[in-house]
């Protein structure tokens, strides 16, 4: 383990805000097997848990917090300058943040995410989902890192992006629905396991590159954003 | 690469010069720092300025934090901004206490050995931390020291790579005076010995004790710039101005005058206004003064001490 995701994990658990973490997930998993225990049909709970919750709101979510924590709390804090006053080149301190940010997300998504599909309808759904959520998790990190290099209130412009882009206008405006991470990770996941449970809107091809151009492209941002980083302007 | 040695008046590398060419930076309108040219060599030198001078714009340009609005900054020829390769020979310690509170010390300054890459990082972390006297509390979680032991803390790590230019930014603020005179002395050992030290302050006293040269800002611009003693002359020549109240302001006036110190008093409402040219054998006779006298000295308040003052009255002259 490198010594910039040492410090990155020892920071991002060591905050209290970590602990925000849980409770969505384990909503997630509470609700599944409810539904599943009192026999509601699968057909019925499995959208809205799975994707209206799982997808839409547990996902970007979890993101959000740890893709806006593993940079942009060290930029609130001042304690990058410890990091960026070494002779390491920008991508080196990058990278490894996103690795953090994708693993602890993929993990804390994707294991509800694997539970309930698995209650919801078989094994291979499960697996389908927990490995577009891990897909999802690297797209919306690198969105969220290279957020807290571009702007003071990273949290905020992604909750923005969450429920405002993603939420409410790709119920409208089909258009903002090839912008949405969230229709990458389903149509990923209903390629993988096509089950009838989950609603695409987009193309494979087009979810799959666009992951990887929201991915690449957010991360070579973040790189050079992070060259030109300002420490901030106080006149004194 | 090499590690601090344990005998700091031994350079393992030649000495490094930081330049700074017409350097400018502002915020919209505000102009922070103004056309501000110097070169540092090896030794210490105090940056002097009251607050809001533009010591820390200036500091942050040269540690390549921010980018110069006109004007060029330049280690060893090599411009300090967007280029990371300049901390290998560049140490800073920003005045802004952040530091990871839920490290160690020996973690903290641990992982800034390893992120230079050095080739013994367990040994260059106990060498840095023992040059700022914290082997006592380096098992201790940064979140339970005091300021005075952050600080301490942040200079261990600014030295793990024992670097050629050293820039803080108010080293001394939350220090207790037994911390302050250790890390006077750190500081002196270190420009002896061939590195280039820069510290930003706006106490003159402090400066007056660690450094020969000064640069001097006063509103963004390079007001004074050269030998300490010579600008503190100038400071001194000036007279100084005394707020003094006593049992009786009148007798007092009387017998002030007659002491060469004095160059003018004033009799008001409020008191005494006493213009001194010396201010260390003013504040000396006035006790005498108001001793022989019968009288008894109820306020002496210096009126222009503020650094504000002394600057203006440089920018003057």
């Amino acid at each position: 383990m490198s010594t910039v995701s040492w410090i990155t994990a020892r920071g991002l658990f060591g905050r209290r805000r970590f602990l925000l973490l849980f409770p969505l997930p384990a909503v997630l998993v509470l609700l599944a097997v409810l539904s599943r225990a009192l026999g509601v049909d699968p057909g019925e709970w499995g959208p809205p848990v799975l994707v209206g919750l799982g997808l839409a709101v547990v996902l970007p979510v979890v993101a959000l917090i740890v893709g806006t924590g593993v940079l942009g709390a060290e930029i609130d804090d001042g304690t990058v300058v410890h990091i960026l006053t070494k002779p390491l080149p920008r991508w080196q301190i990058v990278l490894p943040k996103l690795a953090v940010a994708t693993g602890v997300t993929a993990v804390t998504v994707a294991v509800p995410l694997y539970v309930a599909g698995v209650l919801a309808h078989s094994v291979r759904l499960g697996l389908a989902l927990a490995a577009a959520a891990t897909l999802g998790a690297l797209a919306y990190s690198a969105l969220f890192l290279a957020l807290s290099l571009l702007t003071r209130r990273p949290v905020l412009l992604g909750l923005v992006y969450v429920l405002i882009w993603e939420g409410l206008l790709g119920n409208f405006v089909s258009g903002t629905k090839v912008l949405s991470i969230q229709q990458y990770v389903i149509a990923l996941a209903d390629r993988i396991a096509p089950t009838g449970l989950l609603e695409t809107t987009v193309s494979v091809p087009v979810a799959a590159i666009m992951t990887a151009l929201v991915s690449v492209g957010f991360t070579v941002l973040a790189v050079d954003r992070l060259r030109s980083f300002s420490v901030a302007g106080e006149t004194s | 690469m090499t590690t601090i040695s344990a005998d700091p008046a031994a350079p393992a590398t030649p000495a490094s010069t930081l330049d700074l060419a017409g350097v400018s930076r502002w915020y919209g309108n505000v102009v922070a720092v103004n056309n501000v040219s110097m070169s540092l060599g090896p030794g210490v030198t105090g940056l002097l300025g009251p607050n809001g001078a533009g010591k820390t714009t200036l500091l942050h340009m040269m540690a390549g934090f921010l980018a110069p609005s006109r004007g060029t900054v330049t280690l060893d020829g090599s411009p300090t901004w967007r280029n990371p390769d300049v901390y290998r020979r560049l140490g800073l310690v920003s005045e802004r206490e952040a530091v990871h509170t839920f490290l160690t010390a020996y973690e903290f300054v641990l992982a800034s050995a390893k992120l230079h890459r050095l080739p013994d990082p367990r040994e260059a972390a106990r060498r840095a931390i023992a040059l700022v006297e914290m082997e006592g509390a380096q098992d201790r979680r940064i979140g339970t020291y005091s300021k005075g032991m952050r600080q301490r803390t942040r200079v261990a790590a600014a030295l793990v790579h024992d670097p050629q230019v050293l820039l803080l930014d108010e080293p001394f603020n939350g220090m207790d005076p037994r911390q302050r005179l250790h890390m006077m002395d750190l500081l002196h050992r270190l420009g002896a010995a061939g590195r280039t030290i820069l510290f930003s302050s706006h106490i003159l006293e402090e400066v007056e004790q660690i450094s020969g040269t000064v640069q001097v800002m006063v509103a963004g611009r390079l007001a004074a710039s050269g030998d300490f003693r010579t600008i503190r002359r100038l400071m001194t020549n000036r007279p100084h101005v005394f707020a003094v109240r006593s049992t009786d302001d009148r007798a007092l006036a009387v017998a002030l005058m007659a002491e060469a110190s004095v160059t003018g008093v004033e009799l008001g409402r409020a008191g005494l206004t006493v213009r001194a040219g010396d201010y260390g054998a003013f504040t000396r006779a006035l006790p005498r003064i108001a001793l022989a006298q019968g009288i008894r000295v109820r306020q002496l308040v210096p009126e222009d001490e503020s650094l504000e003052s002394v600057f203006s009255y440089l920018v003057e002259a």
